[in-house]
């Protein structure tokens, strides 16, 4: 099975029905997409497929395998990935940063869709689960990267 | 039971709020031979050395520090890093007194030795000990550094030491115009004694403690370079998954299945381990789906202990602690309680509990072990102690404490997860697998797992009776909390005495009510029981704030000056609930009609956790039944701090968490079963409850407090106290969402 992940097409022997987050994991060695729950309730395995955040943990790769798949080991060769990176450290968003990378990508898929995102939109696409607390500094980091 | 115990139990019962007292120990100088500053010398000489003699714990330079040829730092943290920003600190401590930037420092978590045991005599990272505990003697470590530099450039320049000066990175000669990095010394400046004294930065002339400088982590974790245990890889590492028997005690028996699980895609090995069966493949997730496969029988092993009961509920156990009668024994008491509870014009009594709390920390536990040829066993694993796991793991592996090689990475949130709790913890599994398969193995445990053996916060009720006077103040108040303490499980408990984790929050309350008396009955708690953030202070803040604000309404005063009158005689206290009350724009209860129509109230509260001292103050509303936050203000008195910017985040953090437990989590069991296995079943504060947080630091100079718990339990409190007013009726159990509250919005 071929997959193109940022950018790069990959060629993987695996059964179809294994979740892309184990893919990127186990079989590409992209350890930024992480594992929380397994059940598409925390997000932390959240990445692009054709520019929509996809729940990686649920998602076959199967069903990906004619896509374009972005994870957060691309996110600074995107303008709006990079922008929203300094606005993530400008706000200093990280605790213990294990959702983070979840985050950023929720963020860049709305960013990339409403450039110019409401609160309400906001609240509305960043709805993954951060045990920290960081969601006053989310939603400022993504108002200050829709601004910039 | 762990080791350990004098050190840790001590600490952990810090129930007053003091903080710790330690022996202080001086530097013992140029005894210890040579230090290493430089690049070739890594922890494995300093580990050599460590060996010599009695090391003072913070002392050596050689086994913190590592000025590289670019001179920037590597620095061995004895504390682990898992969001409180724990490295940043050590960087802004340590390069202060070194005169290097703290952006310039790469800080990692240290193996374990001797020269770590900063917590008390012992190590681990918790009980918001790290700062605190260690600020003088990294102070100082800073400063002996820097000495040797300046030292080793005198040599080289041929110049008096009195000439030179640092900056930043250097060491200059302004006489000359010289200037020599770091680095070109280090090696040198290695070579030479450590200090026998040194004289600190002035306070007025800090350049980084005090300031809220940039997070050295965050970066990398906005970018997902960061790495946790979960995400290590070693050359011919297989991965596992396991699946433990749903009550702690079960042993596997049949395995009905087992040649089909074998065969199924990219399986290695099917094998049976202490109270689970565990799946070995080539990828995480085929080891997962073949251990899940697996058709298990149980049965019940003899002799486990904590072995869960078959008929174990939490209704029932909450059931069995509300009945529990008698005072208890003594932990704190003042005046006669008893006498003036009797001559009291008015008694105000009630009961309250709080459920049992998962972690919920988001990185599920793992742990990497791998067998290496000389014998020894080295491991990555998610940890808030490594000298305990290092222990554990040597008795449990067969070999010495030295052959164990402890690695603690970055971890993915603890909030009390990562102390040694056996059969909480996944490394057992993972040694056991390594050596079986004769390969590195990186066990995870499914989120499901890890809700099935994670340690719970203990579920605890208490028994209040408060004595009014004629004029409706306070001059009794009688505690008596039912349950089992965390520090006592773990560490070592007393019959006769009082376990501090099961009443702090209770106890060593500041009001200046004249007759006290606070006591426990101790209840043995069937559920394998462990540190939550802010420990017993997480629910018994609660518990007593709230009974506080039912004292007040009972004596028709208001609980905001009623607190106020009662510390009177504090000003430390007075000071900061008069700071929450102007940060707030004022005390006000209600109901009052905020400017969008809603009908709002505001709760306050106080507790004194950890060696600082919180007030809080919570707003309010209900949407159709529904318990709405919308701002919470928090004013912190740590004493003296390090990083306010860290401090507004802890405090952010422990606002949600504090939410989080106040409105939604409850672990439940039916028949010796959680009955929820993953977020779905156990709600955690999601973004869209967040309420606007508000921060006020007061340095009040007194000894430096803690930081990454304090801020949690004034929280459920002061929100518990706000919806009383709304509701009209006291809620007197966690977490509020239990109550139908329709029908009284606003």
């Amino acid at each position: 099975m071929e997959l193109t992940i940022n950018g790069t097409k990959h060629e993987v022997d695996i059964e179809p029905d294994t979740p892309l987050l184990w893919v990127l994991r186990d079989e590409l060695g992209m350890t930024g997409t992480k594992y929380g729950c397994g059940l598409a309730q925390c997000g932390a395995c959240t990445v692009l497929v054709d520019g929509q955040a996809t729940r990686s943990c649920v998602t076959s790769v199967e069903s990906v395998a004619r896509s374009e798949i972005m994870t957060i080991e691309a996110i600074t060769e995107d303008t709006v990935g990079q922008k929203l990176v300094e606005a993530w450290v400008s706000n200093q968003v990280p605790q213990c940063g294990y959702c983070q990378s979840g985050q950023v990508m929720a963020a860049t898929a709305l960013l990339k869709q409403s450039p110019q995102p409401t609160d309400e939109d906001i609240a509305a696409a960043m709805v993954n689960l951060c045990r920290c607390g960081t969601y006053n500094a989310i939603a400022a980091a993504v108002r200050q990267a829709a601004e910039a | 039971m762990n080791d350990m115990s004098p050190i840790a139990s001590e600490i952990m019962t810090s129930v007053n709020g003091k903080p710790f007292k330690l022996s202080r120990r001086g530097f013992l100088g140029a005894s210890l031979g040579a230090l290493v500053l430089g690049v070739t010398l890594p922890a494995a000489r300093a580990r050599a050395q460590a060996g010599a003699a009695t090391i003072a714990p913070g002392s050596r330079v050689a086994a913190f520090l590592e000025i590289r040829p670019d001179s920037t730092v590597l620095f061995r943290s004895a504390f682990i890093e898992g969001g409180q920003g724990i490295f940043t600190a050590m960087a802004q401590i340590v390069g202060e007194e070194l005169d290097v930037n703290p952006a310039n420092f790469v800080v990692e978590g240290a193996p374990p030795g001797p020269d770590y045991l900063l917590t008390g005599g012992g190590r681990f990272t918790g009980g918001s000990m790290s700062v605190r505990m260690s600020y003088d003697a990294m102070r100082k470590l800073g400063a002996s550094a820097r000495h040797m530099l300046l030292q080793a450039a005198a040599a080289r320049l041929s110049v008096p030491v009195a000439e030179l000066s640092t900056e930043p990175g250097r060491v200059l000669h302004s006489a000359s115009g010289r200037a020599i990095p770091y680095g070109e010394i280090a090696d040198a400046a290695a070579e030479l004694p450590l200090p026998t004294d040194v004289v600190l930065r002035d306070r007025a002339d800090f350049r980084w403690i005090g300031k809220p400088v940039a997070r050295l982590d965050v970066r990398d974790k906005s970018t997902g370079k960061a790495q946790y245990t979960i995400d290590l890889k070693v050359d011919g590492m297989l991965h596992a998954a396991v699946q433990h028997s749903p009550r702690l005690g079960g042993e596997p028996d049949v395995l009905q299945n087992e040649a089909d699980v074998r065969g199924m895609p990219g399986v290695h090995s099917i094998h049976r381990l202490p109270g689970a069966v565990a799946a070995v493949a080539n990828s995480w997730w085929r080891a997962r789906m073949a251990v899940e496969a697996l058709q298990v029988t149980w049965t019940e092993a003899a002799g486990t202990a904590h072995a869960m009961p078959a008929d174990f509920s939490t209704e029932a156990h909450r059931a069995k602690l509300k009945a529990t009668t008698g005072d208890g024994v003594a932990f704190e008491a003042e005046g006669d309680a008893q006498s003036a509870l009797a001559s009291a014009a008015r008694v105000v009594e009630a009961t309250y509990d709080a459920p049992y709390l998962a972690h919920g920390q988001l990185e599920p536990p793992s742990a990497l072990a791998r067998w290496n040829d000389d014998g020894s066993l080295e491991l990555w694993i998610p940890n808030q102690a490594p000298e305990m796991f290092q222990a554990e793991a040597a008795k449990l592996a067969g070999i010495a404490p030295e052959k164990v090689l402890i690695h603690s990475p970055m971890l993915g949130g603890f909030f009390g997860r990562h102390f040694l709790y056996q059969t909480a913890n996944p490394f057992p599994q993972a040694i056991h697998l390594a050596k079986a398969v004769n390969r590195p193995v990186k066990l995870i445990w499914s989120r499901e797992e890890e809700f099935l053996r994670d340690t719970l916060r203990p579920m605890a009720a208490v028994r209040f009776r408060a004595g009014l006077d004629a004029s409706g103040m306070p001059v009794a108040l009688s505690a008596v909390a039912v349950g089992e303490g965390p520090t006592g499980r773990w560490f070592g408990r007393q019959p006769d005495k009082v376990d501090g984790s099961a009443v702090e929050g209770i106890a060593g309350k500041v009001y200046a009510i004249p007759n006290r008396r606070v006591g426990q009955v101790h209840v043995d708690d069937p559920a394998i029981i462990g540190f939550w953030r802010s420990v017993g202070h997480s629910m018994n803040d609660f518990f007593y704030e709230t009974f506080f604000d039912e004292m007040a309404d009972a004596g028709r005063q208001d609980p905001y000056e009623l607190r106020h009158r009662l510390l009177a005689d504090s000003p430390r206290h007075r000071t900061l609930l008069e700071a929450v009350a102007k940060l707030s724009g004022g005390w006000q209860r209600g109901p009052f009609t905020a400017e969008d129509g809603t009908r709002r109230a505001r709760g306050v509260a106080m507790a004194s956790p950890f060696g600082s001292e919180v007030a809080t103050v919570a707003e309010v509303s209900l949407q159709q039944g529904e318990i709405i936050v919308h701002d919470v203000w928090v004013a912190i008195d740590p004493g003296s701090i390090v990083n306010p910017a860290i401090i507004d985040a802890q405090v952010n953090s422990a606002v949600a968490l504090g939410l989080s437990s106040a409105l939604l989590e409850e672990v439940v069991y039916v028949d010796g079963m959680p009955q929820a296995r993953n977020y779905d079943g156990y709600p955690i504060l999601a973004p869209d409850r967040m309420p606007r947080v508000h921060v006020r630091i007061v340095e009040s100079g007194a000894p430096m407090g803690g930081i990454g718990e304090p801020g949690v339990p004034g929280v459920p409190p002061a929100i518990a106290n706000a919806v009383s007013v709304l509701v009209g009726k006291r809620l007197r159990s966690l977490p509020l969402s239990k109550f139908d509250l329709r029908g009284v919005d606003g």
